[in-house]
């Protein structure tokens, strides 16, 4: 492989600089970068291993009611975090039924906010890819595209964003907080990623050298806890990304919803958040027909990008299904398929 | 050389009777689970460089140019090998001096047949440089259209299918069957593209020792690739020494020594180094061999009593531009339904790929998910259950042939497996089901078969002076447990405990064990150890009768059983000789014989020989989201006599989930216009993980074959697939009547079926 410099800052400071320069990549729990570089799809020049910076890998407790996440905190320990699991549900369940259990001991919470597509034009050097490589086109259109994206595609990308995690992130208003040479500055996971427009490689709105440093959650996203789920549908039981997930958080008193939150995952070029589907159920006492007219509303702007206008009644349906097991309160432990809207099996994949 | 495979000792074990048929523990599991197990890429020898394959992104023209420079510039780069360089062979990899032989891309040119195809090697002082210098090449092709997909070229009628057989059979007239029929069905399935994808990829060290040869390599029929390497390099096989101790897999892709095997071994050449390739695996997709996708129209006819009057299985298979296999999926119909009128037939393309080539269960595995669908359409068709269509529409001789069966327990399949499974509780109609939280649930079945074949084999056996016992035979363990079964039968043909004997395998100096294909090597390689322990026996009993000093003497006649180490006198067990004492008056150090295992002609054209099983699926389906989750699988089989039924659980247990993927899972995607695999890895190209991996059960059904071989083996290595996937694509249409005729069965299938 391309012959690169590793650099193993002693801290922020001295990592943000040595990302800075053009051709450097962050290098955290590694699951997506080196298998992108061994198939050529990135080349960096440099790769500036975080992993041993200092206090990233906390899960702490704000005194507002909020949790902050350190970036270097791995998958597997954030999820099996009792107390966290037991505050956000569909996050704890989102990162269970993502990747294998080696996997999820590895990544790390801010690589996996940045992890790229599983097109397979991306990741075939020898295709026209414009995400890849700017200008040279999409081959995905016209092509394989049977799991891929049918809202806030361009005709220059269709590729999806891949992550369960980020799906419930968006859903709850998580903050990410960003360093960089200017100094410290945040924003939302909804607004982290772009859409492709014609600019498809610039996939977040990070600049050179910025870290993730912590993904906050505000103090809002634990009154979802009775009412969640992150529901992930796929072919293979486990070891396989979403064609279609959602997120869901709902607050309700009196048998009426009085907040939700809904988010997509599998279906847009980032974690899609259904404001309008949202809208819809507030207020409302759950019914079915209130959950339908809120999927309609979610995929109101879907259309497909070639071979995959079933995913856009599958995403409704996922929906449907999603808010309706959270009308149940949320069970204590995850079951043992995380995600699966297959009946929950005895036998509990972590401490709640 | 230090030792070349140093198992697990056989501890002193209970022993009821025979070895045969005990459930013995692999006697390499410890090696496997400890990584001392020694696979071909685990070789390092002094001084070794790395190579990598450089590989087209085009399916069709030619290499127009390479930056051998650029490469060559590379720190750490040595060399860079291609059409123009690469030492010279004996033998063009473009001949065909048989059936049997396959064209390889050994860089002869520039012309590139397929994606993934060799176009040159680079050769490095590691494994980073070598990668780096084949980005380095930076390849420009003049480029022709790719042709991918079954109606991407013209089809034709191939001369034959798989191994020689006829392309169409037929017997009796299958129209005015189908005309006289009362009910009839006419559906088309189809099938995809799969890749074998061993856990281990094709790996290669090579050294050579002027013109002697040693090599590590994976190898699924180890004298095939001494012969194909002497053939190719103008050496003699003796001068070339292959190690196959352990494969991590082949199932068929390392039958036959591939192209890029080979190209490690041209590597070395050319640096005159030992030279290390390791296929990476989206290099799998290509050049060693995959399963053709199939289109498969199916006709059936049965009368109003729900006998079958006709079948007609046509099949639509694709080989490669270059070299002939055609998938034999129509086949499957000839065996399993009495039919009084069969007609199978095959048509063909040629396409921008690699050549297709046996991948576990060829044709059978193809062709068995359709007609077992089929069949299951039929059954409905008829209002009957799809076990009593099956068992009134049973084959008491072969449909196609008329020849009787060797032997054929599959009512006792159908019975125990149903039994098992609780199959008499299944409502006829689809949709009836549902559990406790709502999922439909659905149970259907599928019949297994497979071929009783048998190659050729020999084995060498040896008794020592002190009594002990060697056994020897180049077998394959592709992890089906070799290593173990073939002990077994060894230590019994020898008379001596496990622990009194070793069984050398897997290297290619050791007596030809024919290859691990066809689920023909326990039968082979097991009748030829068993027939040269016969003779190394009957030479102990020649010494000891004519001896006066032994208790034997004059025994000849009567005859003896050798046992734990001794003769005995068959009509007076209170007279016997040890080994060691017979072969210390006779002044021997040791007795040495040799036996070969091969197929009865007179047996085989006299009875019709096959395994059989019947599968039994249920599967849970949450029809809004289109889930399908397999829940139950139970199997049970009859496969002449098993050896070690341990082993043999887990070869059918393997079988079945590769049903389970047949049915729901693995499916090449290739992009059409650039011929060009888009999920040439372990996470887009899907096979069922644990998690999908239900209860299942395999039943070994009791069969006594006395006509197959000697030790009455048929083999068990492919049979699993075939019924299960039928089995699974079936309970998916009782589950939700949604019939799907398309394979893998997706999620999309089911949230919105398309009308066929």
């Amino acid at each position: 492989m391309k012959n690169f410099e590793y650099v193993r800052p002693a801290t922020i400071s001295e990592a943000v600089a040595a990302a800075a320069e053009p051709g450097a990549a962050y290098l955290a729990g590694g699951t997506n970068l080196l298998d992108l570089m061994k198939g050529g799809i990135v080349r960096p020049n440099r790769l500036v291993d975080i992993s041993h910076l200092p206090g990233l890998d906390r899960i702490e407790r704000l005194p507002d009611g909020g949790t902050r996440i350190g970036a270097l905190v791995r998958n597997a320990d954030l999820a099996h975090d009792g107390e966290f699991a037991k505050s956000y549900p569909a996050i704890a369940e989102a990162l269970l039924s993502g990747a294998s259990g080696q996997l999820r001991n590895a990544a790390t919470v801010g690589g996996n906010l940045l992890q790229r597509t599983r097109c397979g034009y991306f990741y075939d050097p020898a295709s026209a890819c414009n995400k890849r490589e700017p200008g040279t086109g999409c081959d995905a259109r016209g092509g394989e595209n049977r799991l891929h994206a049918v809202l806030g595609w361009s005709e220059a990308c269709i590729a999806t964003h891949p992550s369960d995690f980020c799906v419930p992130l968006a859903a709850l208003d998580a903050v990410v907080e960003i360093e960089g040479r200017t100094g410290r500055r945040e924003v939302t996971v909804e607004a982290l990623h772009r859409l492709p427009g014609d600019t498809p490689e610039q996939e977040n709105v990070l600049l050179p050298g910025e870290l993730i440093v912590a993904v906050r959650l505000p103090k809002e996203a634990r009154t979802f806890s009775h009412h969640a789920r992150y529901l992930k549908v796929r072919e293979r039981t486990s070891f396989a990304f979403a064609v279609v997930s959602a997120a869901v958080g709902l607050r309700i008193e009196q048998g009426t919803i009085w907040d939700a939150r809904l988010a997509l995952g599998g279906v847009a070029p980032k974690p899609w958040r259904a404001h309008a589907a949202e809208k819809i159920v507030e207020g409302c006492v759950p019914d079915a027909a209130t959950f339908r007219r809120a999927a309609e509303a979610a995929l109101a702007d879907a259309r497909p990008c070639g071979d995959n206008a079933f995913k856009i009644e599958l995403a409704k349906r996922i929906i449907v299904r999603a808010l309706t097991l959270a009308i149940s309160e949320t069970a204590e432990r995850v079951a043992a398929l995380p995600g699966s809207p297959f009946a929950p099996v005895a036998g509990a994949l972590h401490a709640s | 050389m230090p030792p070349e495979i140093s198992l697990t000792p056989v501890p002193a074990h209970a022993r009821h009777g025979s070895n045969i048929g005990q459930p013995l523990t692999r006697r390499d599991g410890v090696l496997k689970v400890t990584g001392a197990a020694r696979y071909a890429a685990d070789n390092h020898p002094p001084g070794m460089l790395h190579a990598v394959l450089a590989v087209s992104t085009i399916a069709r023209g030619r290499v127009s140019f390479l930056d051998v420079e650029a490469a060559k510039a590379h720190p750490g780069v040595v060399e860079v090998m291609t059409p123009a360089n690469r030492p010279r062979l004996a033998e063009d990899p473009d001949a065909k001096l048989h059936p049997f032989m396959f064209r390889l891309e050994l860089l002869q040119n520039d012309e590139v047949r397929y994606a993934n195809q060799a176009i040159a090697v680079v050769i490095a002082q590691t494994l980073e440089a070598a990668t780096e210098g084949v980005a380095l090449l930076a390849p420009k092709y003049e480029t022709q259209p790719a042709r991918v997909g079954l109606d991407a070229s013209e089809s034709f009628v191939p001369a034959a299918v798989g191994v020689g057989n006829p392309s169409a059979m037929h017997r009796g007239d299958v129209e005015a069957g189908l005309a006289a029929a009362a009910r009839r069905i006419d559906a088309t399935y189809e099938t995809p593209m799969q890749y074998h994808n061993p856990m281990e990829p094709h790996a290669i060290v090579a050294a050579w020792d002027g013109d002697a040869l040693s090599v590590d390599t994976p190898s699924q029929g180890l004298a095939m690739a001494q012969g194909r390497i002497a053939g190719l390099f103008g050496i003699s096989p003796e001068n070339i020494h292959i190690r196959s101790p352990f494969l991590g897999g082949g199932f068929g892709s390392k039958g036959l020594i591939s192209g890029p095997q080979l190209l490690g071994i041209l590597a070395a050449r050319l640096v005159g180094k030992p030279v290390k390739l390791v296929l990476r695996r989206e290099h799998l997709y290509g050049p060693v061999g995959h399963r053709s996708a199939s289109r498969q129209r199916l006709r059936i006819g049965a009368d109003g009593e729900g006998l079958l009057t006709a079948i007609d299985h046509r099949a639509k298979v694709a080989s490669s531009t270059f070299d002939d296999f055609f998938e034999p999926a129509a086949d499957a119909s000839h065996t399993l339904y009495a039919s009084p009128a069969i007609a199978t037939s095959h048509e063909a393309v040629r396409l921008d790929t690699g050549t297709p080539l046996f991948m576990r269960a060829p044709g059978e595995a193809t062709g068995s998910i359709a007609l077992e669908s089929a069949i299951d359409e039929m059954a409905d068709a008829c209002g009957m259950d799809p076990l009593a269509f099956r068992l009134k529409n049973y084959a008491d001789v072969e449909p196609i042939s008329g020849k009787p069966f060797s032997s054929k327990a599959l009512r006792e399949c159908y019975a125990r497996g149903a039994e098992h499974f609780g199959w008499s509780k299944r409502p006829l109609a689809p949709r009836q089901l549902r559990d406790e939280n709502g999922l439909l649930i659905g149970w259907g079945m599928g019949t297994a078969t497979f071929p009783a074949l048998m190659f050729a084999a020999e084995a060498r056996a040896v008794v020592r002076g002190d009594g002990s016992g060697v056994m020897e035979t180049g077998a394959h363990d592709m992890g089906q447990g070799a290593w173990t079964a073939f002990a077994q039968i060894a230590a019994d043909a020898l008379g001596l405990d496990l622990d009194r004997m070793e069984f050398k395998a897997g290297t290619s100096d050791l007596p030809d064990a024919g290859i691990a294909g066809g689920s023909a090597h326990t039968a082979t390689a097991g009748m030829a150890i068993h027939n040269a322990g016969a003779a190394v026996i009957a030479k102990l009993a020649d010494l000891a009768t004519n001896d006066q000093r032994s208790p034997l003497f004059g025994a000849g006649n009567a005859g003896v059983i050798a046992r734990d180490g001794r003769l005995f006198r068959r009509d007076d067990e209170t007279r016997s000789d040890s080994y060691a004492d017979i072969l210390g008056r006779a002044g021997l150090a040791q007795v040495e014989a040799r036996g070969k295992g091969a197929a009865d002609p007179a047996a085989q054209s006299s009875y019709a020989m096959h395994a059989h099983g019947a599968v039994f699926a249920e599967v849970k389906v949450d029809s809004d989201l289109g889930q399908i989750r397999v829940t139950r699988l139970v199997g049970a089989f009859a496969a002449g006599r098993v050896i070690n039924p341990r082993m043999v659980r887990s070869q059918i247990f393997g079988g079945m989930i590769w049903g389970m993927s047949f049915a729901l899972h693995e499916q090449a995607i290739m992009d059409k216009r650039s011929g060009r695999t888009l999920n040439a890895n372990f996470a887009e190209y899907q096979v069922p993980v644990n998690a999908d991996v239900p209860s299942m059960e395999a039943l070994m059904i009791e069969e006594h074959d006395p006509h197959v071989n000697a030790l009455g083996i048929k083999g068990v290595g492919e049979i699993g697939i075939t019924g299960s996937a039928g089995a699974i694509a079936n309970a998916v249409w009782h589950a939700t009547g949604v019939r799907v005729r398309r394979f893998p069965i997706g999620l999309d299938d089911l949230v919105m079926p398309r009308s066929h």
